[in-house]
């Protein structure tokens, strides 16, 4: 092969090459947005044909005329409270000016939650429930990984209890918060610390057995080195311990979060509580023309906000994690 | 080298329970090692040679007899007896430079900031490893990873460095590159050393001398056999010199006349039953080569 000939075959080779690699990231780019028009296809098509007792069941253009309707409500509702607030106000005022003694009171507005106070209220529940079951179930994993006998106490009552179904639990947390938690000025409202509770009880299993498994499958290498060095348990939890397994509590805190987010609907569609539920379930008995497209709006918000939280986690977790590898997934 | 005897190992046996009673995997195992010794273990697979060093660490704790360090029974591990590990064991979320911190920090408390990054530094100088201290151990090759497990170790400031197996990952070129870096500091340094090897070049090279071991169950020490080669030792000078020849040739003639190793299908069925019963019972160490 001649010199000119080497050249313009590599040449074309390198061509081939970035065509192939272009084409991979073409892929990658349409293939999601391709699924999403079928899907969007199927679901107009199928709606079209399904005529429930509430009307017609929503396609694409009924669910976003009631998602803007949605925003609006909130809108509105907004401006409401902003001009209950400054009647208020200005009635105190007056009432001040006249006589001076009088002390003003604020009265809390109280018009019926929009959507978005809805998407708040879960989340905010969300967060609590979580973060309250990762508090117990991370320190508890790591004992039961470091210690057998711990694991084998406390493996009976995760096996008992993890495939219990959260709403079995709801009737008792919600009597026992009415019994326990009595106060006459309450910091969270009673419905908050049920759906925060009960989310807890189901986040604490994934985390609980991953974090465990992760402790006690440190490699045996790594613990010869601690005990070389002689560092005592506080140390080695802290530095062997603790980041060896963080990939592993990690798997387990997004399992738990996922699942929190699940139950925390269910929850509040059951128990009447503040949130997205309650804001499904009222759509359902409200039963006009409207409600199914709002309800679709509702399904949709849940979806794209539980994707959110589990790419939050992933972040956070490659921000912690030295294992970049795992990370990935 | 001195002739004072710093480690001593006496009529040291271990037993492991198994389900079908215990099982003696080292009896009778006797050893003195003076100040300053480069020893070798070598042995066919299974045969105990990481017993032998993991009872020296205190990560195990012999059934009969004992270890005894400058007058002291052994019976918990501890940084004076730093150890090398076959697959180098870095923690991997810590730099080259932090792993030698941790070591330095938690062995050497009486030292200020200033010298402890200087003795973590002139640890890392001495094993070739400055320029790569900021890497994580995922960030550099096997040897280099060696490096740094072997610079942990010298950094504990260890009276005995026990190495087990610690070049059998490596390929062989990067393995006479560490061999000579262990010469080296050897030579500058005079810790006393028992390393494991498999490997005949390596043990004739390094030693003062070889302890050879016999197969098990109940191995113990065949015959020792000591190395008077001048050091500084030359790899190439010593590869057509008549009593290198002669050393490799006793220590070949032990392992494969004398000690013969044929796997059985039967042997190789216990060792796994054996190797499932360590598990269950959390014994097994996670590395490849479980000895």
């Amino acid at each position: 092969m001649s010199r000119q000939a080497a050249i313009t075959f590599m040449s074309a080779k390198t061509k081939l090459v970035n065509f192939s690699s272009v084409k991979a990231s073409l892929a990658s780019a349409i293939l999601p947005v391709l699924g999403l028009l079928v899907f969007i296809g199927l679901w107009n098509m199928l709606a079209k044909n399904i005529d429930t007792s509430l009307g017609q069941f929503p396609g694409t253009s009924a669910v976003w005329e009631q998602a803007q309707v949605l925003h609006q409500e909130h809108q509105t509702q907004q401006q409401k409270a902003e001009a209950f607030y400054e009647r208020q106000e200005k009635r105190n005022a007056d009432r001040v000016a006249k006589d001076p003694s009088y002390q003003p009171k604020i009265r809390e507005f109280t018009g019926a939650p929009t959507f978005f106070d809805q998407i708040w209220t879960s989340l905010y529940t969300v967060m609590v429930g979580f973060f309250m079951a990762s508090l117990i179930a991370v320190p508890l994993g790591i004992v039961c990984g470091l210690s057998r006998s711990a694991y084998a106490a406390i493996n009976p009552l995760i096996q008992l209890f993890k495939p219990v179904s959260p709403l079995a639990w709801l009737p008792l947390v919600t009597m026992v918060v009415s019994a326990v938690y009595v106060s006459d000025d309450p910091m969270f409202s009673k419905s908050f610390i049920t759906s925060a509770t009960t989310v807890a009880l189901c986040c604490l299993w994934p985390t609980l057995i991953n974090t465990a498994v992760g402790v006690s499958s440190i490699e045996q290498d790594l613990v010869n080195v601690s005990k070389v060095l002689r560092l005592n348990a506080i140390q080695h939890v802290l530095k062997i311990v603790l980041p060896s397994s963080i990939p592993s509590i990690f798997t387990g805190l997004r399992l738990s979060l996922g699942i929190g987010w699940m139950v925390l609907i269910a929850a509040e569609m059951l128990a009447q509580n503040p949130g997205l539920g309650k804001f499904v379930w009222d759509e359902f008995q409200n039963g006009s023309s409207e409600s199914l497209a709002r309800i679709m709006v509702a399904v949709l918000t849940i979806g794209i906000i539980g994707f959110i939280l589990d790419r939050l986690m992933l972040q956070l977790q490659k921000w912690v994690s030295w294992d970049k590898s795992t990370a990935m997934r | 080298m001195s002739n004072k005897i710093q480690l001593e190992l006496s009529q040291v046996g271990i037993d492991f329970p198994t389900p079908k009673g215990p099982f003696t995997a080292l009896k009778d195992v006797n050893l003195k090692i003076a100040e300053g010794e480069f020893i070798s273990l070598i042995g066919h697979s299974g045969c105990g040679k990481s017993t032998v060093l993991n009872l020296v660490a205190g990560l195990y704790q012999s059934t009969t007899g004992g270890v005894i360090l400058e007058g002291q029974e052994v019976n918990e591990p501890g940084p004076e007896r730093a150890v090398v590990f076959q697959n180098h064991s870095l923690l991997p979320w810590l730099s080259a430079y932090k792993n030698v911190e941790l070591a330095v920090k938690q062995t050497q408390k009486g030292r200020s900031k200033q010298e402890i990054k200087e003795w973590v530094e002139h640890n890392l100088e001495l094993v070739h490893m400055s320029h790569a201290a900021d890497k994580l151990p995922s960030e550099i090759s096997g040897g280099m990873k060696q490096r740094v497990g072997i610079a942990r170790a010298l950094a504990m400031e260890p009276k005995v460095l026990l190495m087990d197996e610690p070049f059998g990952a490596l390929d062989a070129l990067t393995r006479a590159h560490l061999q000579d870096s262990v010469m080296e500091i050897h030579a500058k340094l005079g810790n006393t050393v028992i390393m494991i090897t498999h490997d005949v070049d390596e043990a004739v090279l390094l030693s003062d001398r070889i302890v050879m071991m016999t197969n098990g169950p109940a191995a113990t020490i065949g015959e020792i056999l000591p190395i008077e080669l001048e050091r500084p030792r030359n790899r190439i000078a010593l590869a057509d010199d008549t009593s290198y020849n002669h050393y490799r040739h006793e220590v070949l003639k032990f392992l494969y006349e004398k000690q013969r190793k044929v796997e059985s299908v039967e042997d190789h069925r216990k060792q796994r039953q054996k190797n499932q019963s360590d598990l269950s019972s959390g014994r097994l160490k996670t590395g490849t080569n479980q000895e």
